[in-house]
């Protein structure tokens, strides 16, 4: 059984942390476990939680009149849900729903947010960190509005 | 200098542009625009076939084009495997022709999968949309000799759940136990359950050593470029990475012109390239 | 001094020309070679020596071709005009097969129409170009059915260049214009001292011809004459076209802004690609009666330049001038030498004065070159 601490500073988006940033950010998370089917977080909810995703996959939806939900990316293992914690509005864009059972590392947005106002270091390490998410994010989320597999219509 | 003697020319005795008779016997749908056709020689057969080649496929009065082998090769014998998207006006011609119809054959053109590269060495084969077609021969060979390889690994995006092509073999090839199949798409609705993301999202947690993996990729070129680049950051070196080319191509003999990318003619020198050797011709916008 | 060829130099009386096109005819052949038509020097069927462009020259410069009269009445006077020999060994439409659908696909490939032809005055450049497109479409693993066939049946008279046109530029791609290999036969027409030929045979076929004519021996004077014609026509050249890194020059290039300029000028007309000697492209045409029992493929000329070339499901790979006309000039200086093994060009300059704007290829590689050392002392 892993400690919290370990989770965290062996994911891809803590790695490098130095211990004394962990334990401020440990002492933000917690284990959550989601059945096949629950609902991690609503669109346009207040976004103060993010999710470092250990088993399965949580899909993130938006609901589109005419064509109904669609799953715009699923997300899984090793991965971060959420960055809308990081930036006002603090708003969730999608929702999230879990497709399988889903295990996870919770953390506390709102009092992460609130250690960074304190220690500024640790803000612009944890900015820098979700940049590289949201970058690697933008880029796929363009190859896939590329659709390249369509139709051309021409 | 190259002076051709009446002797000599008389050796060149059925022409390199025309098509051997080929008759359709069974024809599979594989999703709305798709469609697997199997074909036998009427009378001769074109030398075999590798994975990775092509054919040129005449339907009747309406033209031709170049289509990749995508069966099982060892176990077809003189039979011709070939999944076509139906796009334009020779391929939906070709996909409206029903068993017991005759179609035109010219080939093998082009060159095959360098799968010996990948004995003893784990073996990712990524395709995106059409591209898991020219995969799927390499796909059956390196199962049917699974001792050759460490693992293998099969990586497949497509647009939506309804465009995937192959869904029971991947179920199959997956229920194998030895065998690792991802699949993605970049937009699903409720009823799936898998994967949502572009197939390159798939690369960071594949399960296959980057020190000691051969890569072989199939897709449009965007995304044949994303992936080559998402196996690199993995660790995987360009020259341990195929691509397989496609351009506009008319004669496949290496004798039209068409098929040029800078250097290099497609039909004779291609499909398939090693990443690094085509990279810097696909950086040049309308080379 | 011009190649001996495989046997002793002979000279053939100007007035004894018609000895040469009477032999070629007794073989077999049917004579093509130039004569004035339309204000150009043509490649048409011969009858007779008289048909020759006696006393014309040509006056070439960018986008300009004119005939003018010369103050002698040499035979061979002029440097090349629009026509090349792949109208003869490349047609612009052949037909391949036709095919019937009775149950089975029945192709029928048709029977190659060419009788042998005997090519007279065969320029040292358009040699070259025939050994150019001999490469393409019998070297490789694939061969042309139809160029193979008609190749087969050709019995080349060259004759070396004495006056080339200011677009030629043969010496800066590898040739020359003297004609040294590749020929059945080669004249060297001399004018002081006698209109007479320095003949040569360079083949058996050839031998057999010259053997019949009415030759004399060549005389150290001959032999001398002939050598500064060919000498002095070099030298006319010289310094044409700066050929330097040629290959990688370009491909270093792909990107300079000359390719932007050229391609204001551009009119993707492809008249550059008609008359090169060396250009091959073809498509194909596959089309059906109209009551479906028939289909018939044919192979006809094509051009880079079109819009449709590089068209495939999808898009188009290269939609504008400024990709095409890149793609051609690369080609013929640089990729040709990947794909094929030696430079695509002649050094013919047809491109340059039958293009309608005047595009000149060595301004276009010069500007180019320019471009680089421009940058890199910036």
């Amino acid at each position: 059984m892993r400690t919290l601490d370990a989770l965290i500073v062996e994911s891809p988006v803590f790695k490098g942390l130095d211990q004394d940033q962990l334990e401020l950010i440990a002492g933000c998370a917690s284990n959550t476990v989601f059945a096949a089917g629950d609902r991690l977080f609503r669109e346009g909810d207040q976004a103060d939680t993010f999710f470092l995703i250990r088993h399965g996959l949580v899909a993130l939806d938006a609901y589109v009149p005419n064509r109904g939900q669609l799953t715009v990316e699923t997300v899984g293992p090793s991965e971060i849900v959420g960055w809308s914690w990081l930036l006002p509005p603090y708003r969730w864009h999608f929702t999230g729903r879990a497709v399988e059972l889903v295990r996870a590392v919770q953390f506390d947005g709102a009092c992460l947010r609130k250690k960074c106002d304190e220690d500024p270091l640790l803000g612009y390490d944890l900015i820098t960190r979700f940049s590289q998410v949201l970058v690697s994010r933008l880029q796929a989320t363009r190859l896939q509005l590329m659709d390249v597999y369509g139709d051309r219509h021409d | 200098m190259a002076t051709v003697t009446t002797e000599e020319a008389a050796v060149v005795t059925r022409g390199s542009m025309t098509p051997l008779p080929y008759r359709v016997v069974r024809k599979r749908r594989e999703n709305h625009d798709n469609w697997t056709l199997e074909l036998e020689p009427v009378a001769d057969a074109i030398d075999p076939i590798g994975p990775g080649q092509f054919t040129m496929l005449y339907a009747f009065g309406v033209g031709e084009v170049p289509i990749s082998t995508s069966g099982d090769i060892e176990a077809s014998g003189t039979t011709l495997v070939h999944t076509i998207r139906a796009v334009g006006s020779v391929t939906k011609a070709l996909c409206a022709a029903g068993a017991g119809d005759v179609l035109g054959v010219r080939g093998p053109f082009g060159n095959t999968w360098p799968i010996e590269a990948a004995h003893g060495r784990d073996l990712v084969l990524v395709g995106g949309g059409v591209g898991l077609p020219p995969l799927r021969p390499a796909i059956y060979h390196a199962l049917a000799h699974r001792a050759d390889f460490g693992k293998i690994v099969v990586l497949y995006g497509g647009r939506t759940p309804e465009d995937l092509l192959f869904r029971k073999e991947l179920a199959r090839w997956r229920s194998r136990l030895d065998t690792a199949v991802e699949v993605s798409v970049d937009s699903a609705g409720p009823d799936w359950s898998g994967n949502v993301g572009v197939v390159t999202k798939l690369i960071p947690g594949a399960a296959f050593d980057p020190d000691d993996a051969v890569a072989f990729v199939v897709g449009p070129e965007i995304m044949m470029r994303f992936t080559a680049r998402a196996l690199i950051d993995r660790g995987l070196p360009p020259e341990r990475i195929w691509i397989s080319m496609e351009r506009t191509m008319r004669c496949g003999v290496g004798l039209c012109g068409h098929c040029q990318l800078g250097p290099t003619l497609i039909c004779r020198d291609g499909p398939v390239y090693r990443w690094d050797e085509l990279e810097p011709l696909l950086g040049v916008p309308e080379l | 001094m011009p190649s001996k060829g495989t046997s002793e130099p002979a000279v053939l009386a100007a007035e004894d020309l018609d000895a040469l096109l009477d032999a070629l005819r007794d073989e077999g052949y049917r004579v093509v070679g130039p004569t004035v038509r339309d204000g150009a020097i043509v490649y048409a069927e011969l009858d007779a020596a008289s048909a020759l462009p006696a006393g014309w020259t040509d006056e070439q410069a960018p986008g300009s071709y004119r005939l003018a009269r010369r103050d002698d009445e040499a035979l061979f006077g002029y440097a090349v005009g629009p026509h090349s020999w792949k109208q003869e060994l490349l047609p612009p439409r052949v037909r391949l097969w036709q095919a019937r659908r009775n149950g089975t696909l029945a192709v029928e490939e048709e029977p190659i129409e060419s009788e042998p032809t005997a090519f007279v005055g065969v320029r040292p450049c358009e040699l070259a170009a025939i050994e150019i497109q001999d490469t393409v479409f019998l070297g490789g693993r694939f061969q042309d059915r139809d160029y193979a066939a008609r190749r087969a049946d050709v019995f080349l008279v060259a004759v070396d260049c004495g006056d080339p046109s200011s677009l030629c530029f043969c010496t800066s791609a590898g040739g020359g214009p003297g004609a040294t290999e590749g020929f059945d036969l080669a004249l060297t027409e001399l004018l002081d001292g006698g209109h007479r030929f320095l003949i040569r045979a360079g083949s058996s076929p050839g031998e057999a011809v010259l053997a019949k004519l009415p030759i004399t021996p060549a005389s150290a004077a001959d032999l001398e004459a002939a050598g500064h014609v060919v000498a002095r026509a070099a030298r006319d050249m010289s310094d044409r076209f700066d050929s330097t890194d040629l290959h990688d020059l370009l491909l270093r290039n792909l990107e300079s802004p000359r390719w932007d300029e050229v391609a204001e000028r551009c009119l993707s007309c492809g008249n550059c690609t008609l008359v090169c000697p060396t250009c091959f492209c073809t498509h194909v045409e596959d089309a059906s009666a109209l009551d479906g029992s028939t289909a018939e493929r044919a192979r006809v000329w094509d051009t880079c330049f079109s819009v449709q070339y590089a068209e495939m499901h999808g898009g188009n790979t290269r939609p504008t001038t400024r990709a095409r006309y890149r793609q051609w000039l690369t080609h013929k200086l640089a990729t040709w030498e990947d794909q094929f093994g030696s430079l695509g060009c002649v050094g013919c300059g047809r491109c340059i004065a039958w293009c309608p704007v005047g595009i000149d290829i060595r301004e276009e590689v010069g500007a180019i070159r320019e471009e680089e050392e421009q940058h890199a002392h910036a």
